[in-house]
């Protein structure tokens, strides 16, 4: 049996699932539901400053997109952080973690930019054994209009600022929440490691409206008519979440740096991805909120499963397997050729290659009166498209040209050495190939 | 006291009321929103999509499917009625799993095609609440009599009012829709369904019925064709196929039976055996002997004299039958046997190529119902016909000019609802081309 137990800057934690900062997390009740179902640590949902607590709308705060039977694909919310009083969420945070002890609690932190808030708040939390605090850098409804949240996450030098005051003012590990809401994920990256952060967690919400309804011409969710930009999650954000996890996970300057990955984890394999792309563990709110903390156990069960398969007997085993196999464009071995094959025995006719490829690729699928779709080899510029749309999977593959074969599309015999664009010769900046 | 099935002979009222109201609802009941958007979610809208092909109205399925997962499905009913002014009917009678559905690709992917026929009745059943959707072109001042009020004339009939013609459809019967309202199970179409969807059809204007006026009887085609600019015969098959067992069993044709029932408000007034034969292998076999049942027989029998695969109707259908509790013997022909017992029939099996194997069986039948195929009897001189049926060519042409012919009553094609509106919307059209030009 695989370990699934993680070490993730000093908190351990029996599996590498933990609850996200999010309404699921916002009070000792869920917090233990979701522990006795087996997750295994949480992020506690956002604190704010003492005083009176901040308020909600009393109108619908979640908006969502859905597949044809309701299925949701991506959720988004004009929630903000805790309404309940800050000495409320304290006492609670430290009831459960005397309770949960070998549970990961971690908890997420907003308070105005300057730094006697945080001196004030930080030693409220670590007097409850937290294991760690979580800068919400990234929430980008409410909050980012008072001067936090995204607001402070789309401004590198604040996160290095933020980040520098609370590592001088608590022992706790700090994870610094990013926001995707930016145009390179790497900057604010790089400001949480430079201000010393132990870790970054990303990605937080997308900047969103799910939907306008055409009757009222009001966005959703709709409050009183009216309707604001909130925050997209769930399984559609993931790709979002994973590039941006990957960007980290190989740069430079903040290669090594470790990453609580977010956005879209619904199954053991999304979870298996993020780690795979650098990753120490997964943090987790739709797809609780769509189907209950009993999720954890597919999660766990599957990645554990998987791990045994490949033969992987730690999580730490797998973080960041792919991480190499990430480069840029420039890259790519250009030699490497394809061709779209169609196996005719499980093609079931539908002809929606032939519509892709006639209509929007290069006319590389010919159509014969009997409905046989057949790839033209002289046109395929192996685009992949035909792969993507056809329903019966693994109907159309793309195979490689074996070296010596010639790629009829350019006349070219096909080499296994590889060359990419640095080496190409249309390439004004290539380098000399001799 | 009152009768169960088990009583013997043909009476009527074997069913509690509420047996009979559940027998007959609705087969197919209409699919709620929900379940629309799912049905619908998973048409894969093919390219050039084989289901359209195996419609004969060639209706643009994957378009009109699209149309309801986008959540307006009085726009996919515009898309079928362009196609299929009966495309309400078609929905409920169509045998959809040997047309569109079986040419659906998640039928050769999974062997469960997209519900399309359930997704047509979804949508015109929307279409049809927001009223007629066409509306006449400018008059043309021409005039064409159509014969026969069902699929074919209907739909004859309402493409050329479309296109401004005056329309006059003259029908033997009392009340219009043919075969939709005299001749297709009631559990496929109940609640009054083919008479609402002709009272629909008309209110595009320009049509007049006639009715009680027979081809033959109270007009004649050479009047007509002096009358109108043009003619459009869909009179159907009126005759049906007999059969002599000697006058030892008294038969009963299916097709009045069926006719009888469809018109029959109180189904427990509705005479039935206990033991009931029907001897055929086709539709008509099928909703009598189905009906049968559901009236309260004990026992029904489909004979057939071939084997299952040749079957005219389909194997869904003849599940359907099983389903019921009808029993289906094949390759057996009835005979007239003189020492068969009292009330009982005798039959002979037979091989493929219908040669006796020597072994003769009895059943018992208070009520034979004979389904063996219908007819055209006594087609209007002068026209030459084909195998049985009215020769045409193109689109209905008929060897006299100013003559068009489609539906059953036609040569080729099909003998189906879906075919018989394809053939009087194509003559519509041709006529309307000639009267034109």
């Amino acid at each position: 049996m695989a370990d699934l137990s993680t070490d993730f800057v000093g908190i351990t934690s029996p599996n590498p699932f933990w609850l996200a900062s999010a309404p699921p997390t916002d009070k000792k009740y869920n917090v233990e539901r979701a522990f006795r179902a087996g997750w295994g640590g949480v992020v506690w949902k956002t604190l704010g400053e003492a005083g009176p607590p901040i308020v909600n709308v009393n109108g619908p705060r979640y908006g969502a997109v859905w597949g044809a039977d309701r299925r949701l694909l991506g959720l988004n919310n004009i929630e903000l952080i805790t309404d309940r009083p800050l000495e409320v969420n304290l006492r609670e945070i430290k009831e459960v973690k005397r309770d949960w002890p070998d549970r990961a609690m971690v908890v997420s932190l907003m308070v105005p930019c300057t730094e006697d808030a945080w001196k004030a708040i930080l030693p409220l939390v670590e007097e409850t054994g937290a294991d760690g605090i979580e800068l919400n850098f990234g929430c980008p409804h409410g909050m980012s209009e008072r001067g936090m949240g995204s607001a402070v996450g789309q401004v590198p030098e604040y996160i290095e600022m933020v980040t520098r005051w609370c590592k001088a003012n608590t022992r706790m590990p700090v994870i610094v929440k990013l926001t995707p809401n930016i145009t390179d994920i790497r900057y604010p990256a790089r400001a949480a490691k430079a201000g010393g952060a132990d870790a970054v967690s990303l990605i937080n919400t997308v900047s969103s409206i799910t939907s306008v309804n055409l009757d009222t011409m009001s966005p959703e969710p709709s409050i009183d008519g009216k309707g604001t930009h909130g925050g997209y999650c769930g399984p559609a954000v993931k790709p979002i979440a994973l590039n941006m996890v990957a960007q980290i996970a190989r740069d430079p300057e903040t290669r090594g740096l470790p990453i609580s990955g977010i956005g879209g984890v619904t199954t053991w394999r999304d979870a298996a991805e993020f780690l795979a792309l650098g990753a120490g563990n997964v943090q987790v709110c739709t797809a609780a909120m769509t189907y209950g903390f009993r999720i954890v156990q597919e999660m766990a069960a599957g990645l554990s499963h998987w791990m045994d398969e490949k033969g992987h007997t730690s999580v730490a085993d797998v973080v960041g397997r792919a991480v190499p196999n990430v480069t840029d464009w420039q890259y790519l071995n250009l030699n490497y050729v394809t061709k779209a094959r169609i196996d005719q025995d499980s093609c079931i006719k539908c002809g929606r290659c032939y519509a892709a490829c006639e209509d929007t690729s290069h006319q590389a699928i010919s159509m014969s009166p009997e409905r046989v779709f057949e790839v033209i080899d002289a046109e395929c510029v192996a685009c992949n498209l035909c792969v993507n749309v056809c329903p019966v999977e693994d109907c159309i593959t793309m195979e490689r040209l074996p070296a010596g074969a010639t790629d009829l599309r350019t006349g070219l015999t096909v080499t296994d050495t590889p060359a990419d664009w640095t080496q190409h010769p249309n390439n004004p900046a290539a380098r000399a190939a001799e | 006291m009152a009768a169960t099935p088990a009583t013997p002979g043909v009476v009527p009222g074997r069913l509690d009321a509420a047996d009979y109201a559940a027998n007959f609802a609705d087969l197919h009941p209409d699919f709620d929103p929900h379940e629309a958007a799912v049905a619908a979610d998973r048409c894969y809208f093919c390219h050039d999509a084989p289901c359209i092909a195996a419609c004969p109205t060639e209706i643009d399925i994957p378009l009109f499917i699209r149309q309801i997962a986008t959540g307006q499905p009085e726009a996919a009913a515009r898309t079928i009625f362009d196609q299929n002014i009966l495309g309400g009917m078609c929905a409920r009678v169509c045998p959809t799993e040997t047309l569109c559905e079986e040419a659906c690709v998640r039928e050769a992917a999974e062997g469960k095609p997209v519900e399309i026929g359930r997704l047509q009745r979804f949508a015109t059943d929307r279409g049809m609440a927001e009223g007629h959707p066409f509306a006449r072109a400018a008059p043309t001042g021409k005039r064409v009599a159509v014969v026969g009020a069902g699929p074919a004339g209907l739909a004859c009939a309402h493409r050329l009012a479309m296109h401004g013609h005056d329309v006059v459809v003259h029908d033997a019967r009392p009340k219009p829709g043919g075969l939709n309202e005299y001749g297709i199970a009631a559990y496929k179409t109940p609640g009054g369904f083919a008479r609402a969807e002709v009272d629909w059809l008309l209110a595009i204007g320009g049509i007049e019925l006639r009715h009680g006026t027979a081809l033959g009887r109270e007009i004649g085609l050479d009047a007509l064709r002096a009358d109108y600019d043009a003619v459009f015969l869909g009179v159907g098959l009126p005759g049906v196929n007999g059969l002599d067992l000697g006058g030892s069993v008294a038969l009963r044709d299916a097709v009045d039976f069926i006719a009888g029932l469809r018109q029959t408000a109180d189904l427990s007034t509705l005479p039935v055996g206990r033991d009931v034969v029907v001897i055929g292998g086709g539709m008509t076999a099928i909703d009598a002997a189905v009906q049968s049942k559901l009236l309260g027989a004990r026992e029904v029998t489909i004979v057939y004299r071939r084997g299952r695969a040749r079957m005219k109707a389909s194997r869904v259908e003849q599940d359907h039958a099983t389903d019921a509790g009808v029993r289906i013997v094949t390759n057996a022909r009835p005979v007239n046997d003189p020492a068969a017992p009292a009330g009982h029939v005798a039959f002979d099996y037979v091989d493929d190529d219908q040669t006796p194997t020597g072994e003769r069986f009895h059943l018992p039948a208070d009520q034979v119902l004979v389904a063996i195929g219908q007819r055209l009897d006594d087609a209007p001189g002068g026209l030459a016909q084909e195998g049985g049926k009215i020769a045409v060519s193109g689109a209905g042409r008929t060897s006299l000019p100013g003559v068009w012919a489609g539906g059953d009553c036609a040569a080729g094609g099909e003998d189906l609802t879906v075919t018989a509106v394809a053939q009087g919307r194509d003559a519509a059209e041709d006529i309307h081309a000639s009267l034109t030009r």
